[in-house]
């Protein structure tokens, strides 16, 4: 008895010495905003956040276009100063202190003239379903999350097809693509941004091959300009 | 032992070799340069050639429709001349593809660029084919006798169009099609709030209308158009308005000698100007707030400074509209020029898509390249685009068609082909050719351009975070943009490419060492020589 409670002890001493040891990585740090706090935060101020990348849009000239979320909300931050090298290091999940200006283009609420710095944790988000959202008010609150849409039906891009290259069909292979798709009787416009999704992904073979009148459902990232515009990174026919 | 002439030629041996492991070593950061194009005697029609076009369109699905056509004219003209296409929507994206691939000698046949990225391309040695040989050449020139299709004579071109292309020496691109900047104007809103259009329009009017435009109710309501959004006055380019407002001026920017004169006391007066209007919120630019036209359209800004050729996109009844039609607004818009400081000598820049050709290992491909160049300036291209925007046709040829003049003439009749505020936006270069510029072409000029928007882009964000603007400011900004474009280098190179001496820094440590070694040698040499001398004099006596 007295070995088993020894050796119970021991257990509990190890066990809290590792409890002790393991930091609450998703915990926002001394100085930097809560989700809330930086929603409430008014355009121009500057903000600092935690935030985990969930994916990367771009870089070009030391500065990186990157979709990001914590477990409460989403950041996108425009063009972050940002080095090849450490572009590399940003993966899927990745957690980072951003610093940087609030501010605000064509309706899409973004982190601007920011820096950052790579910190312990790693969160990748579930895909929200914004499918009963599309059309509503309450869509714009989860601006930039990573979001699904789910059942949705192809329509008609406007000249017959079931996409176009560019907005209006100006474009060619390895441009944008855009696409429509209803649910309840209504219409709405997603696009697959080639910065983000270029031409040799799985996503933009599946929307050159999509044809008016399929079910689709998608996952995507909630962006905006002038009006919800959904940029598409999976789609899967049903 | 050696003898003294073994010792010598050996001695000298290891100089030459130092020397030229010093060139080798330096010609590692360079690349294969091209031959210079020599104009072959005949182009041989005999053989298949495949040649690349890299286009800009407006994401204008017309324009795009306008180069496949003529892509597919040309080749029914030269069936053995295969032309594929490669669309861009950004200049700059452009630009960047075409230096990355100047080093792989990759670079396309054909291009649409600004003569500012020519001056860049340049430093690829013979990258770029010089034209006036081209222009000149008796078959295959302008007007030449070989030529199949009903092109311009160089007479043709409206000169001070073709004088933009002319740099560094030589005519390295022909001009495409020309544009200018434009006010679009809510004539409406400017007139409900007091005010008569002047017959032309001035910074102090413009900016006074807009402060005005500002006056909000209990609520916040704009009292102009009742919204919670009022941006009066969105500029576009700020590249252009710095550089437009200091000619105006008559302040430095520039010599074609690329000594870079932006940094004055003019462009801190102008950026107090600026910094005054963001603070009230009556002054906003594109990378700020968004495109003026959807501002415009949405009842939010009263004056939007874009190109001409974005004409298609301003107004209530725009053909090409972003914004949902339930956020459109009925307003009349009034077509001006750009504001001015000095009306009695308007001052407004030149600009649009210029054309150059690269130069390949093959001098027939290049032949092709050129006959595909002038086909973009027969006039079934160029009334056929400039008809899908605010552009002006580059030759005479294709002005005084009685085609593009009809069109001129049924201004208004719809809203698409003749939609009022395109062509109006036409007209406004048409009459005001002599008051256009352009700024001087050197290697960095293109730097110096985006550091002129880049102060009023700072110093507005700065004002909208609240930072203190004033002399330390400004010239903290001075050196941040001069940092950011690496304008003090580009200008020391500038110079130094045209002749004039400037201070390189210090010698990379390769070149120290090598050059080390080369002293000590000679140092030896020097020294068995002299021993040598002594030897024979002791010897003798």
């Amino acid at each position: 008895m007295k070995k088993f409670t020894a050796l119970l002890l021991t257990f509990v001493l190890v066990f809290s010495f590792v409890g002790c040891g393991a930091k609450d990585t998703d915990a926002k740090s001394e100085g930097v905003m809560t989700y809330a706090e930086y929603e409430a935060a008014a355009l121009e101020s500057p903000v600092v956040i935690e935030t985990y990348v969930q994916a990367k849009q771009s870089w070009w000239e030391d500065k990186a276009t990157v979709y990001t979320q914590d477990k409460d909300g989403a950041y996108f931050l425009y063009e972050m100063a940002c080095s090849a090298e450490d572009y590399e290091k940003l993966t899927k999940g990745t957690k980072i202190k951003v610093t940087g200006y609030k501010g605000e283009w064509a309706g899409e609420v973004e982190v601007m003239d920011a820096t950052f710095e790579i910190m312990d944790g790693n969160y990748v988000a579930e895909a929200m379903d914004a499918t009963a959202l599309l059309g509503t008010d309450d869509l714009i609150k989860h601006q930039n999350k990573f979001v699904s849409f789910k059942g949705m039906t192809v329509e008609d891009a406007g000249d017959g097809s079931a996409f176009l290259y560019s907005w209006d069909g100006s474009g060619q292979d390895g441009d944008d693509l855009y696409f429509n798709a209803s649910v309840n009787g209504q219409t709405y416009t997603f696009t697959v941004e080639s910065y983000l999704c270029d031409n040799t992904t799985d996503v933009y073979a599946a929307v050159k091959n999509l044809k008016i009148g399929d079910t689709i459902d998608m996952e995507g990232f909630l962006y905006w300009y002038e009006g919800v515009n959904p940029h598409i990174t999976s789609v899967t026919v049903k | 032992m050696m003898n003294f002439t073994k010792r010598w030629k050996f001695l000298v041996l290891v100089s030459v070799l130092l020397l030229g492991n010093a060139f080798s070593l330096t010609g590692c950061h360079g690349r294969e340069s091209l031959s210079a194009f020599v104009i072959p005697e005949e182009f041989d029609l005999s053989r298949n050639y495949e040649i690349t076009f890299w286009a800009k369109n407006d994401t204008n699905k017309t324009q795009t429709a306008i180069y496949e056509k003529a892509i597919a004219d040309f080749e029914s003209l030269y069936p053995n001349i295969d032309v594929s296409l490669r669309l861009y929507t950004d200049y700059g994206k452009i630009y960047n593809d075409v230096i990355t691939n100047i080093p792989t000698n990759t670079t396309p046949n054909v291009c649409i660029t600004y003569p500012d990225h020519i001056a860049t391309y340049l430093t690829g040695k013979n990258q770029v084919v010089p034209l006036e040989d081209l222009f000149a050449d008796e078959k295959y020139g302008l007007g030449g006798s070989e030529i199949i299709f009903d092109g311009p004579t160089k007479e043709e071109i409206i000169p001070k169009f073709l004088e933009e292309c002319a740099f560094a020496g030589h005519y390295y691109a022909l001009p495409y099609m020309r544009s200018t900047e434009a006010c679009y104007i809510n004539k409406t809103y400017v007139e409900a709030l007091g005010y008569t259009l002047p017959e032309k329009l001035t910074w102090d009017f413009v900016f006074e209308v807009s402060e005005k435009a500002m006056e909000q109710d209990e609520d916040g309501n704009f009292l102009i158009n009742g919204q919670k959004v009022m941006i009066p006055f969105i500029y576009k380019s700020t590249d252009n308005m710095m550089i437009q407002m200091l000619k105006q001026k008559q302040a430095g920017y520039s010599t074609p000698e690329g000594d870079m004169l932006l940094f004055n006391d003019t462009t801190k007066e102008l950026l107090y100007m600026v910094a005054d209007h963001v603070k009230t919120g009556a002054f906003s630019t594109f990378k700020i707030s968004s495109y003026p036209a959807n501002f415009l359209n949405a009842g939010q800004c009263i004056f939007a400074v874009d190109s001409t050729a974005g004409a298609t996109w301003m107004g209530t009844d725009a053909p090409l509209c972003d914004i949902s039609e339930d956020k459109l607004v009925e307003f009349e818009t009034a077509v001006m020029p750009i504001p001015q400081f000095d009306t009695q000598n308007p001052q407004m820049i030149s600009q649009g898509p210029s054309v150059c050709v690269f130069n390949k290992e093959d001098p027939q491909e290049v032949m092709a390249s050129w006959l595909f160049t002038q086909y973009l300036l027969s006039n079934e291209v160029q009334i056929a685009y400039s008809m899908t925007e605010g552009y002006v046709p580059v030759t005479s040829k294709a002005q005084n068609a009685e085609e593009y003049r009809d069109y001129l003439a049924r201004c208004g009749e719809d809203t698409n082909t003749y939609y009022e505020v395109k062509i109006k936006a036409t007209n406004l270069l048409l009459e005001h050719v002599e008051n256009t510029f352009v700024t001087p072409v050197f290697n960095g000029s293109t730097s110096l351009r985006d550091g002129a928007g880049q102060l009023i882009e700072n110093t507005a964000k700065s004002v909208r975070r609240k930072q203190t603007i004033d002399e330390v400011y400004m010239d903290k900004l001075f050196e941040d943009v001069t940092a950011l474009y690496r304008l003090d280098q580009i200008s020391s190179q500038s110079k130094a490419a045209s002749g004039e001496k400037a201070d390189l820094g210090p010698l990379p440590q390769t070149a120290v060492f090598l050059l080390s070694a080369l002293v000590t040698v000679w140092i030896f040499i020097g020294i068995y020589a002299l021993y040598q001398m002594l030897k024979k004099k002791r010897n003798v006596q």
